[in-house]
Parts: structure tokens; sequence; C-alpha cells
């Protein structure tokens, strides 16, 4: 059986935050900076196999973003590294979205299909989309990522289109005209919706929890 | 629930942070890296820094001080002053910032609106418009252009259709004073375009906030009030909090 959890003051290993042209990831390298981690952005294979963690952020649309991994021979090594050697994975936003099976973002793309999840749009309502700015987020099943963070805490969001599955894997929900998941996990996946390298304090913390979580098979 | 947001915005010029009354006597009020690092420090919400210099004086962006500024900020932070290309608006965003604040650029061209936010999408693009009323007349005032012939309401409606994420809507009458927003253009905005507003210029007491968002504000954006009175944006927040407003809690 395996189980993932936080344990603190651990020696981090090497996170490597992939850049596939999905926008800014100086931000969340500097999170990871302030909780006294380097890490390497790259989208070198071999950089991304050395790696014993891997973060990966975006911004943007969900096709261009399958594109580029694709372009980037990456598809196939996230499976590899994630699925198959049960790596320790953070997806942000976007990196949350594009684990799922399908977006309807611009018609209709496979993500990377890890869990069974469609990437669809926010219903329109008098609610203003994207939905930007601070929400608070209320715990479903226990996730590590949250340890020392008092639930409803307000995370930072950006997004048009939400995560559409089960709440089996659903950590954190949020409410925005429709529940929504806002975090999940399922075995070495995590993934937020929320930025947390803008969710200062709170946000932060979830970075330090993602450092400090250990790989532990028993 | 999605939080009213109170936003520090502080002004950029020659590489100092300064403070102005009414767009003129501007005084400096401290280092800009080390100012962004105390609100940083105090949790505020989101910041919005305003390079006055760059679009007066045709300078290009200063990517350094952008940089470094961003290097201090766990929260989203919005850029403006000076930018006029999509490479601009790539750079700001590459050094860090969120968000762009544009001002000068879409009075000339619109469709940069659309432009930018195609490429890098809406969430990005704040429209900043600041107002003048002249013999009971709301116009645009532009700091290199001077007093317009533009009715800034027509001036937001274009800017939604081209894509705009968010208006900073500026009373220069107002801005500096400390006696309150500028109720009656807010109310004119609010009852006609769907952006989120964020109100600037005039908060004074916490009691000016709750006003503003009565009036149909999202966020309140201010400057004097964090730099010269006792009020800190969780002060200002915990009142508003008291009169049920939504805000993130980050006081105690």
């Amino acid at each position: 059986m395996v189980h993932w959890y936080a344990k603190r003051n651990t020696l981090s290993a090497e996170i490597v935050i992939i850049d596939y042209g999905m926008g800014n990831l100086r931000s969340v390298q500097k999170a990871f900076e302030h909780v006294g981690v380097n890490t390497l952005i790259s989208r070198e294979h071999e950089d991304i196999r050395n790696a014993s963690k891997i973060v990966l952020p975006g911004v943007g649309a969900f096709k261009d973003a399958m594109e580029n991994l694709h372009n980037l021979n990456l598809i196939e090594l996230l499976n590899e590294e994630v699925i198959q050697k049960k790596k320790l994975f953070l997806g942000i936003c976007l990196g949350m979205q594009l684990i799922a099976t399908k977006s309807y973002e611009f018609g209709e793309t496979k993500g990377l299909g890890w869990i069974d999840a469609e990437v669809i749009r926010f219903p329109d309502t008098e609610l203003k989309i994207p939905h930007v700015g601070w929400n608070s987020v209320a715990y479903e099943n226990h996730s590590p990522l949250y340890e020392g963070i008092v639930e409803n805490s307000d995370f930072y969001f950006v997004h048009s289109y939400y995560f559409n599955a089960d709440r089996k894997y659903a950590t954190g929900i949020c409410d925005y005209g429709v529940s929504f998941i806002a975090s999940i996990q399922k075995e070495n996946i995590f993934a937020t919706q929320f930025h947390p390298e803008k969710s200062q304090t709170y946000g932060l913390k979830i970075i330090e929890n993602f450092v400090n979580l250990e790989n532990v098979i028993c | 629930m999605l939080k009213h947001r109170i936003i520090p915005c502080v002004l950029l010029k020659n590489w100092q942070l300064v403070k102005s009354v009414q767009f003129g006597s501007y005084r400096t009020i401290g280092h800009p890296t080390a100012t962004v690092r105390v609100y940083n420090a105090r949790n505020v919400d989101e910041l919005i820094v305003l390079d006055i210099d760059a679009s007066l004086k045709d300078e290009p962006i200063n990517t350094e001080i952008i940089t470094d500024m961003a290097n201090e900020c766990f929260m989203p932070l919005t850029i403006g002053g000076g930018i006029k290309t999509l490479e601009d608006v790539y750079t700001v965003l590459n050094a860090g910032a969120d968000k762009v604040s544009l001002n000068s650029q879409p009075i000339l061209a619109p469709s940069f609106i659309h432009e930018i936010a195609t490429i890098f999408g809406s969430q990005c693009v704040v429209c900043s418009i600041d107002v003048k009323k002249v013999d009971g007349i709301y116009r645009v005032y532009n700091k290199k252009m001077g007093l317009l012939d533009i009715d800034p309401l027509e001036l937001a409606l274009e800017y939604e259709s081209q894509g705009a994420g968010e208006v900073l809507l500026t009373s220069i009458d107002h801005e500096g004073m400390g006696s309150g927003y500028d109720l009656e253009l807010l109310r004119l905005f609010h009852e006609s375009i769907k952006l989120p507003i964020i109100i600037n210029g005039g908060m004074g007491s916490p009691q000016d906030g709750i006003d503003a968002l009565n009036t149909g504000a999202d966020a309140l954006a201010a400057a004097s009030i964090f730099h010269f009175s006792k009020y800190t944006p969780d002060m200002i927040k915990k009142e508003l909090e008291e009169q049920r407003f939504p805000v993130r809690r980050t006081f105690r």
C-alpha cells in the first residue's frame, strides 16, 4: 500500500517546474524559493526524469497547452514519470485541468486523462466570467496539502472553466454560482484550481506542504 | 463567495514611490521594493503599481524594478504606465506582473485591448480611466493628452466590448482628498457596465468604502489612506465585514 503524508523539515529533493510555453513560471518558482527550495524550470526530458517531484503550472487555453505538451513530446514522458513511476505531481490552475479526460474549451480537446473528468465552462448567470479573485475553499476529502490551514480560507482564482468530476478525489470545494472542485488528490497526483503562488500566506503554506510530502511505500 | 478586494494603489516616479493630490504635488513616500515588501507582509489582497513617468516621458518600461517588486509579491500584482505594444505587455507579465493597467494607449487604439485579451486573456487587462468633472460633465482626462472630449462611460463600454477584464475608475477631483469616492460617477458606471469596477480616489475612512460597495464597486483601491492615516487595509476590511460585505479574512 502507498501512503502520502506531510512531513516537516525534510530535505527537499529536486523539483522540476515544467516549461511548456504556458505563462509565467517565475512566480511559481519564487514561491518555492520563499519556502527555501530551489527548483528547476525545464522542458528537457533528462531534467524531468531526474526530478523527484513535478510541478505543472499554466495559464492560457487548454488546447494550446495540450498541443505544446505534445510538440515537446512531454505527454508520454509525464505518463511514465507520474503514472508509472508515481512521482509526486502538483498541477496548478490549467495544470489541474490538463489531467482531466477532456475539455470543452474551444471545442473538445483530449487531456492527459489521469482523472476521469471534464473541463467545462461556468454556466452563464449574472456572475462574471472569468471567476477572478479571492474565494474560500471548503474541505472535502482530507489532503496533506491543507495541513496547518484553517478550512474556508481564501485562495486566488483565475479561470473560466472548471474541473467537473466525481467528488471521490476532491479535497477542496469552492462555490461560484456552482459548487466546483477547487483541489484534488489521487494517490501521488495533487492539483489546485487556484494559484497557491498568488494566495499569500496560505498559498505559500500549500507549496511548503507539497515540498514536505514524502513518497513512502510500505 | 467571491470577496471584495481592498487594493493599495502606489505610484512610481523616478524610481521612488510617490503620492499625489489631484494628480499633482507629488510627495515621495519611500522605496518601491521596500513598500511592496511591507504590503506583502500585511497580506493585502492585491497591489496596483502605476509608473507615471513612463507614459509622460515615453520612457521604456523599467523591467528591473518590476522584477524586484514582483519578487516581493505573493499576491496578484498589476503594473501600469507606458504600455504601448504587445511586446510591452509580454515584458511586464514576464517580469512577474499578473495584470497590466492601460490608460493612454487604448484611448488612441481601443483594439489594443482586444489584441491583449486574445493572446493573454481578459483577466490580465485592467483598463484605467481617469475622469474629471468640468461644468458638471464627466470627461476623460489623460496625463499626456490633457482633458479630452470623451465621455468616460462610452469609453468604458468600448473597452468592455474589446474584452477588458476590469475597469480602474479614478476620479481626479476626489483623488488624494480623503473625502470619499465619487459615488455619482460610480453609480453611472455600475448601471451600465458589467465589468468589475475598481473604484479609486478619495477613500478617507472605512465608511467611504462601505458607501462605494453599496453603490456597486467590486473592489476598492486607495493610496493616501494607507500611507498617511491610521487605517490599514485590514482595519477597513474588518469594518466592511461588520457590515456583512464578503472580504478575505486577513485580520484577527
